[in-house]
Parts: C-alpha cells; structure tokens; sequence
C-alpha cells in the first residue's frame, strides 16, 4: 500500500469575482522511502499540491490518505496533531525563528512532545549533527549563512522522525554550489530511508531524486 | 524546550521589541497613575484646605437672651455673663471621638468698650487659631504679637482714625495698633480685636468665653456627628453646624470629584486604547511565526499560550514599572499642581494593585483578538503573509 494517495484532488482559490484552479483532479501515489520531485512552471500548482499534502490546506475536493490515514478527516486540531507526529517541513525562506538559536529552533516541534529536556537537545543535536552544524549549536540565525539556515531547517524538519519530509523550493535561496550541497543532504536521507516529497523549479535538482512529477496548469502531465 | 521556553527567548533575545512593548503599556498606566494619584492627591489638599477655611461648627452658650448677630449667625446674648462658656469646657472639645478631624479652636469673648467717642465691640481672640480660621484676612502692619497690641478691622480704623503703629486707650490702658484688615464685606471690619486673655480682663470675663468656632475636617466623618459628640462634653453649650458651610464645601467637593472621575475615566480609556493598539501590532506582525509553529504541529491552544504567557510576563513588568513611574510622576508633579506646598501624596494600595491588575487585564485582553485570530489561520496564509 502507497504511503501517500491523492484521490482526483481539486484546489479552487477565489481571487475577486473569479475562481482559479489550482489543483485539477491530481492523482499521486508515493510509496514510502520514495525521493520525488514536483516540478511544473511558475503557477502550476506545485506549492498548493504541496500544502495540501502537507495537511495545511484542505481540498476542495478529492481525498488525501497518508499511511492510511484520510487527512482531511481528522476532526479538530488532530489534523495539527497528525503533522506534528507525521511531517516535517523545509519552507523555501527557512523561517527560522529569528529569537531561536540553532539547537532551539530544532528543538522547536519537541516543544509539544512529552519528553525530558536532556532527551530533545540530544535529539536536536544529533540531527544537527546529521546536517553539518555540530559545532554551531549555538548560533542565532541570523549568525548562520543561507546554506546553514537551511540545514537548520532541514534539521527541524527531520528531528521528531517523520514519515514524510517535505521540501518547498529548498534550494530557491541558494548559490548553485551550496544548493548542491543541500540536494546531496537531502539525497544522504532519503538513503537513510527518509521518504521526501520536494517542490522545485530547477531542473537540475530532478537528478537527485527517483522520480519527478511535472505538474501544468493543475494537473499532472 | 517547552512552550514557555519560546516566550522567554523572545522576550530575553528580541530586548528592543520587548522594551519597546513595556514601554507603551507602562506609559498608558503610568499616565494613569499619575493623574488618578494628582487628582487624588490634589482632592483630599482642596479637601483639607476648605476644612481649615472658615469654621463649620459653632458652640454658643444655652440661653435665651437677647440676640447678638455675628457673621450672619444668630448668637447667644452676650450682655448676660452668667450664660458664657467656661474656657476649660473647651479643653473638653479635643477629647471627643473624632478629634483628629478638628482642625482649628477659635475661641472669642466678646463686650462693648469706649474708644475716644465711639462705642466699639472688642472681640478677644486667640490669633493663631484665629488666622488659621479665616485664610481671607489681609493684614495692613502686622500681626499682633503681645497684649498690648490690637488688630482694627477696616471700618474700625476709619472710625477711630487710626491706622498701624498708632496707639489707642482702651479703658485706660494704652494699647498699639499693630494691623488694620484690609476691607472684608462682614462683620469683622467693624471690630477691635485684642488678644484673649487680655480682652477677658477688660470685660471682667477672665476664664470664660461668649462662643467658639470650630474647624473640623470634613472628610471621613460627618459634621453631624461631630456636633452630638461636642455637645455631649459640655452639655451648657449649644452647638450647631453652619449647614450653609458645610452643605457648599460637600457640594464644591462632590463637583471637584466628578471631575476628576470623569478626567481619569478618559485617561484609562485613551490608556487602553494605546495598549490594545501596541499589543494588536506586536501580534500581528508575528504571523509568519505563527504559521510556522502551526505548520509544525502546534494546536491552537499552543499558539494561545505562547501569547498570552508573553502578553502576562509583559503586561505585570509593565505594571509594576508604570505604577512606580506614575507615582514618582505624581510626586514632583504634586507641588506644582497642588493648592498648598505642603500638599501629601496619596499612597494608595488599591492603586498599586489596581495598576498591576489594569496592564494585565489590557495586556491580555488586547492580545486576545489577535491570538485567536492568529492562531485560527490556514498556515498556507500565514507562511504567504511574509
């Protein structure tokens, strides 16, 4: 059984008088420990296709199933709970929490987890450690250069062990070089078993991953 | 790492947002301090200054003689001795229950001398109590200091063709006219006044007085009672209260509080409004924050708490501060402001508390829309906001 199944999911957005159609009847199927790519012009639905499988923006048709589980039916802030336990999430502009030094901004999806301190900032520095920033616990981000913000953010992302990471145009901020460097991160998970779904616009970055869907207009092609 | 974890960390590390925050509510409650203490301060001195401003309670002696007027007051006759007021019955006025609101004694004898060709009324008086009594009198020359010396009032002098450092014979004593009161519209520019004791030795009073007048403090004890407790420790006395007196100072007062009531309930608003408006700001601009939390995993309540503990650390520092600043404002504020120099702050725990309860409840309250709202939003939306 797939990991994750879009069932002929629609997204419409009103923008005035009118209605746009972000999502035209997708149907995905992601097993689990998979590397995929969305990939898809400016406009094509790829951030909104990965909100939704994010569990942060309902469909306005169709059904989501994660590891069996129907999203957009949890009731109340159990869909919050599902990403909490299931998700991680690498945004485009980091969003570090600028007051947050490196190891608390990883700490951050623990601070709603029932376990000792000692036991989170180990587990934050073992997965800052797994991202290259073991020496630099400490720093505040705006002490950390981009590509450094950005494992931090990845490192955010994988600490609580979810079954999905998500990546929105992780790369978007980078120099070729340092996104290099981060699709190779990003390429050491998912060996690690790491199932990774991942939003981008270049090209090159589809090397990386098993398999790239390419969405236009709303729909896969 | 604990949800309040990330409200201490903002606030230790984002220190110019923080002081920026305090700042605005404590100015809001210090302002609000500031003017409810003033006001306060500056009633209870108007308070105190109209208590000691003229007498409120006159004892006379029981009789049914004839009438004497004084002051518009209808008097005990003061032609029969027999009727007048021992001076120790007056010692007794400072043991009744509420002798702390007794601000002033003024007792007078009263009897009609010669004077060269004119027939004059000399009041024997006690001028210290006396000049504490009646704030109003203007002095030409000086106070009298001794026995020897008597102040004329302005008709008096006129009459009698005197004016400060002249002399005049009273009964054949030789007496020096140390001051003349500038023109009063009563009573008192008619007569002479001379120092007690020596005016009871020249009417033959020695030891007794034709009546007293009374300043009592107004506030926190009715002059009613007052009047029962002084009649019941000299029981030959009649005493009364001038309502005329004590009806106007109460309306004067209740007007200056009103006043000051409707002064500090458009402060506490303009107060609240500049909190709310602060608070609303701060929130608003962490959306993106918000956004990521709940992208995260953080419930609504999670995002509610991590507010409102920010909003409560913010709003008690900004309490405690504003009380603290509103007082020491209030303090150099008060001279200026006050009628008297010597005017007393009013130091008022319910202030205090009410302080630190005011910064709290607004603090709360005006984070409390925009938490809900924040916490209530798509994620997608807040993480597009940036």
């Amino acid at each position: 059984m797939a990991l994750i199944e879009m069932k002929n999911v629609k997204k419409q957005y009103a923008s005035g008088d009118d209605v746009v159609e972000a999502l035209r009847g997708v149907e995905i199927s992601i097993e689990a420990g998979e590397f995929i790519t969305i990939m898809g012009q400016s406009g094509s639905g790829k951030s909104t296709l990965l909100s939704v499988l994010g569990g942060m923006n309902h469909p306005t048709s169709g059904e989501v199933e994660m590891a069996g589980v129907p999203l957009y039916q949890l009731p109340g802030e159990k869909l919050a709970d599902f990403r909490a336990q299931n998700l991680g999430f690498v945004f485009q502009s980091f969003h570090l929490i600028s007051y947050l030094t490196a190891i608390e901004n990883v700490m951050l999806p623990l601070a709603i987890v029932k376990m000792s301190t000692a036991a989170k900032k180990g587990a934050a520095r073992s997965a800052l450690e797994r991202v290259g920033l073991g020496g630099k616990l400490d720093r505040l981000p705006n002490q950390l250069s981009g590509g450094e913000q950005e494992r931090v953010a990845i490192a955010r992302a994988i600490v609580n062990n979810p079954h999905i990471l998500l990546a929105d145009e992780p790369t978007g901020n980078l120099d070729s070089k340092t996104s290099e460097e981060v699709m190779a991160l990003f390429r050491e998970l998912n060996d690690a078993g790491q199932t990774v779904v991942m939003v981008t616009h270049n090209p090159d970055n589809g090397r990386y991953s098993d398999r790239t869907i390419t969405l236009k207009d709303g729909t896969v092609t | 790492m604990r949800l309040h974890s990330i409200s201490i960390n903002n606030l230790k590390r984002r220190k110019a947002k923080m002081a920026f925050l305090t700042i605005g509510l404590m100015v809001g409650i210090a302002t609000i301090v500031t003017l409810v203490t003033l006001t306060r301060s500056m009633s209870s001195d108007i308070e105190r200054k109209m208590d000691e401003f003229g007498a409120n309670i006159l004892v006379t002696p029981r009789s049914n003689g004839l009438s004497m007027n004084y002051g518009g007051i209808s008097l005990g006759g003061v032609t029969f001795d027999q009727r007048e007021i021992r001076e120790e019955d007056l010692a007794k006025i400072k043991t009744i229950t509420n002798h702390k609101n007794i601000s002033a004694i003024a007792p007078k004898v009263l009897g009609g001398v010669r004077i060269g060709e004119h027939d004059v009324l000399l009041v024997g008086v006690n001028f210290d109590s006396e000049l504490k009594m009646k704030q109003w009198w203007q002095i030409f020359g000086e106070t009298p200091k001794g026995d020897q010396e008597v102040l004329l009032g302005s008709d008096a002098s006129k009459v009698l063709n005197v004016s400060p450092g002249d002399s005049i014979k009273i009964k054949g004593e030789q007496f020096k006219v140390a001051g003349v009161l500038d023109q009063t519209g009563s009573q008192d520019d008619a007569l002479v006044f001379a120092s007690l004791p020596k005016a009871q030795k020249l009417l033959g009073k020695e030891g007794r007085i034709t009546l007293a007048e009374v300043a009592a403090l107004c506030s926190g004890c009715p002059i009613g009672d007052m009047v029962t407790q002084i009649a019941e420790k000299i029981p030959d006395a009649k005493v009364s209260a001038i309502q005329q007196v004590v009806e106007g100072r109460l309306k004067a007062l209740d007007q200056f509080k009103r006043f000051s009531y409707a002064m500090a309930s458009v402060v506490v608003f303009i107060g609240s409004l500049i909190v709310f408006v602060t608070m609303m700001g701060s929130v608003n601009e962490r959306t993106v924050e918000i956004g990521v939390f709940r992208a995260i995993g953080f419930r609504k309540s999670h995002i509610m708490r991590i507010i409102l503990l920010e909003a409560a650390i913010v709003s008690l520092l900004a309490g405690f501060l504003g009380y603290a600043v509103g007082m020491g404002g209030a303090k150099l504020a008060l001279p200026f402001m006050a009628e008297s120099r010597n005017a007393h702050l009013i130091w008022d725990s319910a202030i205090a508390f009410g302080s630190v309860g005011l910064a709290l409840t607004l603090g709360l309250l005006a984070s409390l829309y925009p938490a809900l709202h924040a916490s209530k939003m798509d994620p997608t939306e807040a993480l597009r906001a940036l």
